[in-house]
């Protein structure tokens, strides 16, 4: 029976997987965009203002590195059990010039994985517990 | 300082056994010390988030003025950030620095229950982001640009290993071979166990003065020539616990000199002084890897070069320019708010030859180097 499905976090990504984006802000000011989103005072020193609209950021960048996990971490990560290791990509967008983590999607190893391929987001599960599906976004290689 | 290792007790115990011997190491009394500045500690319950009185009250309240110092691993520097300033203004003479911490076993955790809006807290739930797991991406950066290999990386730990030999203040005291770090088991990848250091009880403690005062009962005292506290400067481009992103760097453009970098240039322009007149350093090796980053960030060498700096043996004792001849990290654990406060004992027994069995010839000056989650910078220089 399929659970119902939930994004372990809301308002930072849509949740949409044939078309999932990440959910920054944008500055209506200086136009600097941040993720996670800012909505109170604009980080850029230089800028005072507190106004921001939503923006997705780009849904492909380059893989900048990536790394992964062997032993189970401490909550609050809702670790599978038995534990399976997982990777976590730091991708790099270009329009938006900045590098956002994500693990990589279920089945991809470490030795298909190189810096500069090209990577693009995605929707997968993050945990499941009785009642939900935890869905989170995540890396992986363009095909 | 108390030794690092895992004893069971309460961290106040090694902050005075520490905070003791400083105070013989001075000739002087606690009665003497006019400002105590602790760097806490967040895993010891509300004690540790006041350590500075923590330890006024386990020395005997003595009506000394305080301050309490939080910049997760920049903790120690912080503390001696503060009573340097205290002295430097004139307020006071004498100033005693105390951190020390008991450290939980394993990974470090976040602070308990739901805390939804707390970015250490995120960067666990939403994607499993131990430390390691940055440290790991440091690494394997360091393999896709330079080429470095884990043999490299191994090396680390191996020079380490044998500069904390005879060091009776390190946890570890073994000399392990490159095969031995190599087979030890995966953490993050290309990290192995041997390469991620251990999390540590342990107290360190410096008593500082007044030019004036050391003067008069010192002949040669060691000077704190400066001390960098530096937050990054906006946009950070490179990923640092505990963010899920960098800062954007499309509408406004990096700094000339990126946020590492910064962090020893503060205390090397405040001291007037260069990486070419450091004797020594004392780094934050984390993970082995870390320790060649820091290499390149201190400025010994261009991006790069640190493997080649390595293996040439110039970071090893002996060598132009040891680094970690503590034994760092590698042979200590990580002790929090303590750790930053060794560096500078470290560098101070150097530079008076009283590191036997581990001793930098000819040594003049020295920096250490550390950053603390949450963007804290973290050097001193110091000087005969």
């Amino acid at each position: 029976m399929a659970k119902n499905q939930v994004p372990a976090i809301d308002g930072w990504f849509v949740m949409d997987a044939t078309a999932p984006r990440l959910l920054g802000s944008r500055c209506a000011a200086c136009g600097t965009v941040f993720f996670p989103k800012e909505s109170y005072f604009c980080r850029n020193p230089g800028c005072s203002s507190s106004e921001f609209e939503q923006v997705p950021l780009s849904s492909r960048g380059t893989l900048w590195s990536f790394t992964n996990n062997c032993y189970p971490p401490p909550k609050p990560y809702m670790a599978a059990d038995p534990f399976v290791p997982y990777i976590v990509a730091a991708v790099e967008l270009a329009a938006e010039k900045m590098v956002v983590l994500g693990q990589v999607e279920a089945g991809v190893t470490i030795d298909q994985l190189s810096a500069g391929m090209e990577m693009e987001l995605c929707l997968d599960t993050l945990f499941t517990d009785a009642d939900n599906e935890y869905v989170v976004w995540k890396w992986r290689p363009v095909a | 300082m108390h030794p690092w290792g895992k004893w069971g007790k309460y961290f106040v115990e090694y902050g005075v056994a520490a905070a003791r011997a400083a105070l013989a190491d001075a000739g002087l009394e606690w009665k003497d010390v006019q400002f105590v500045s602790g760097g806490d500690t967040i895993r010891n319950g509300y004690p540790g988030y006041v350590a500075g009185a923590t330890f006024c009250q386990a020395m005997g309240w003595s009506g000394a003025r305080v301050a309490s110092s939080y910049g997760a691993c920049a903790s120690g520097s912080q503390a001696i950030a503060n009573a340097r300033a205290q002295i430097l203004a004139g307020i006071c003479d004498v100033a005693l620095v105390v951190g020390a911490d008991a450290a939980p076993k394993g990974f470090f955790a976040p602070q308990g229950g739901d805390r939804p809006d707390d970015p250490d807290w995120l960067r666990f739930r939403l994607l499993g982001a131990t430390n390691p797991i940055y440290f790991g991406l440091y690494a394997r950066r360091r393999m896709e640009m330079y080429g470095a290999t884990p043999r490299d990386f191994a090396k680390v730990k191996v020079k380490n290993s044998r500069h904390g030999l005879t060091n009776a203040n390190a946890r570890y005291r073994k000399e392990v071979s490159e095969a031995e770090v190599l087979e030890s088991a995966v953490v993050s990848d290309p990290l192995h166990l041997l390469e991620i250091c251990a999390t540590s009880d342990g107290g360190a403690a410096l008593v500082l003065t007044s030019m004036e005062f050391a003067r008069k009962r010192a002949t040669n005292p060691v000077k704190i020539a400066a001390v960098s506290t530096v937050t990054p400067t906006f946009p950070n481009t490179v990923i640092e616990m505990p963010n899920f992103a960098t800062d954007s760097a499309a509408a406004v453009s990096p700094p000339k000199v990126p946020f590492r970098d910064s962090i020893t240039a503060a205390a090397y322009e405040e001291a007037g002084l260069g990486p070419e007149d450091m004797s020594m350093a004392e780094v934050y090796d984390l993970s082995t890897a870390l320790e060649l980053d820091w290499y390149e960030n201190i400025g010994l060498c261009k991006p790069g070069e640190a493997e080649k700096l390595l293996n040439d043996g110039v970071t090893t004792l002996g060598g132009r320019v040891p680094v970690n001849p503590s034994g760092g990290l590698s042979c200590f654990g990580e002790a929090v708010p303590a750790q930053a406060i060794a560096q500078v004992c470290e560098l101070t027994w150097q530079l008076r030859g009283q590191a036997k069995g581990r001793q930098v010839e000819k040594a003049r000056a020295g920096v250490t180097a550390n950053q603390g989650l949450f963007g804290h910078g973290s050097a001193v220089v110091v000087t005969i």
